[in-house]
């Protein structure tokens, strides 16, 4: 693919690597975790190398997934504090929803939703570290009621963060000309302006 | 299909029910602690027909030998020394896998077929199945099963499910010198509970009575105790078990309702696409930097 010369930078080598890291690592967990949930999802474990490869496993890329996941909260938290711009977006998140994003406020590098879908993620992430490690019978021993509150929080903040990782799939497959950004750094300046006018400004000048 | 007295009544993480057509009569172990010597003649014979060898361990200035259920040790007897109306009571509990009929490990094991119940209403562990994960540790409400520091598998009591299916009592009822571990339909074992209990009654014990907790659908290992009222100083008999509301949560309510969620998530971000159509780039703005070029 030729790409333009003038295509702005959105992300660098090293942010699409460690997003890539957290992503595989959330992927072999979402399998592993839906087959210990629910008995419809048990045959997910094969492609782990069965039941007992999933459960030694599972603790392990979860704690790989953290630590990169410290680095990408690292990388991303400046750019994700929430503005009164956001708050507006957000109160009229329904428009664009509805596929009408002419009255949207302007927005920088991260619109309200993809900064709420950012600490939505490091709360996950840090209840389900803690909650993991309350159920990693292997490795530690907690009193066994906490072992049993451990398991519930993993299940329910489990599928909740299930469900938002699929929103944040979603959304970058609704918007068109998003994906490049991940896969090789750049998007449109068109792009830039329709979504995220302010950034454009600022990366442009204009 | 397996000899009759092990046909299957639930598998863990199956959805489907098992075969039930059949009808088999369902068996407890009672054990009687009033006429416990504590020999431990049981925990031999446990060993010798389940071919488990505990590692020696230490004294512990106690009679408790092993201290606690192993994967090797799958009962051990407790002995505690109580006072009870003034008197010094020496109360000696055979401990192990009280076989629930509502089993919180099988309730809450994720490997399909790890945990079994049989009709006759044994909870067996089935080892090849086990993915070590000790789930069956927080489901159960007795602290029972054991995960292996050798091959992270659980094991516990299994009610000596090869015995009881040709016909054999467990070896732990065999051995013992003193018939405080009887044997037989559990319809059986509460008739003769119920002789020992108006026995002890007789005896001055008026709280005598059969441990058989309701709170987990009554057990298919029941207790005689002197003090029925106070399981508790039976080192620590749980008083009133049933599977933790955490465990239920998690394998009840959670399960359904996340998988809804996740299933509208994805079936509405689809129809999503399809009714509202993707979120492209406006062919003005793709022309405002077009002209922007141009200049």
């Amino acid at each position: 693919m030729i790409r333009d010369p003038k295509d702005l930078q959105r992300y660098d080598a090293g942010e699409r690597a460690n997003h890539w890291v957290v992503g595989i690592a959330f992927i072999l967990l979402a399998i592993s975790g839906l087959a210990f949930f629910h008995p419809a999802f048990f045959p997910l474990t094969q492609l782990l190398g069965g039941g007992t490869w999933a459960r030694i496993l599972h603790p392990y890329i979860g704690v790989f997934m953290a630590f990169f996941f410290v680095l990408l909260f690292l990388r991303f938290r400046k750019l994700n504090k929430m503005t009164d711009a956001d708050r507006e977006w957000l109160s009229r998140a329904k428009e664009m929803v509805d596929g009408n994003d002419h009255n949207m406020p302007e927005q920088g590098k991260y619109n309200g939703g993809q900064k709420m879908m950012f600490w939505w993620m490091t709360i996950c992430m840090v209840v389900m570290t803690v909650s993991g490690i309350f159920m990693w019978k292997a490795q530690f021993t907690v009193p066994i009621d906490l072992a049993r509150f451990g398991a519930v929080v993993h299940a329910a903040v489990g599928a909740l963060m299930i469900a938002l990782i699929m929103v944040h799939v979603y959304a970058a497959i609704w918007t068109k000309g998003t994906i490049r950004a991940m896969w090789y750094g750049t998007v449109t300046r068109a792009w830039a302006k329709q979504h995220h006018r302010a950034w454009y400004r600022e990366m442009t000048g204009k | 299909m397996a000899l009759q007295s092990l046909d299957i009544k639930q598998r863990s993480a199956t959805t489907t029910p098992a075969p039930q057509a059949r009808q088999t009569v369902e068996i407890a172990k009672l054990i009687d602690v009033s006429a416990c010597i504590g020999c431990k003649a049981c925990q031999v014979a446990c060993m010798e027909w389940n071919d488990v060898r505990d590692e020696v361990g230490s004294c512990h200035g106690i009679y408790d030998n092993p201290v606690d259920l192993t994967e090797n040790s799958w009962t051990v007897m407790r002995y505690a020394e109580v006072e009870e109306q003034g008197k010094l009571e020496w109360l000696i509990r055979k401990d192990g896998c009280m076989h629930c009929s509502d089993p919180g490990c099988l309730k809450a094991c994720p490997a399909p077929g790890a945990i079994i119940q049989y009709a006759n209403g044994i909870v067996d562990f089935h080892q090849e199945n086990c993915i070590g994960c000790g789930y069956c540790v927080s489901g159960c409400p007795f602290n029972v099963p054991r995960i292996s520091k050798k091959d992270s598998k659980a094991y516990k009591c299994t009610l000596c499910s090869d015995r009881v299916a040709v016909n054999q009592a467990p070896a732990c009822a065999k051995a013992c010198p003193t018939g405080a571990i009887q044997f037989g339909s559990k319809e059986d074992m509460k008739d003769y509970a119920e002789k020992r209990i108006a026995d002890l009654k007789e005896r001055g014990y008026e709280k005598a009575g059969l441990y058989d907790p309701a709170g987990v659908g009554g057990t298919h290992v029941m207790y005689v105790l002197h003090h029925a009222d106070k399981p508790d100083l039976y080192s620590g008999l749980p008083v009133n078990p049933s599977i933790s509301p955490m465990v239920a949560l998690w394998k009840g309510a959670t399960k359904p309702l996340a998988a809804l969620a996740l299933a509208g998530v994805a079936l509405g971000s689809l129809f999503h696409y399809v009714m509202k159509g993707p979120n492209e780039v406006s062919k003005e703005i793709e022309k405002e930097v077009e002209k922007e070029d141009a200049q």
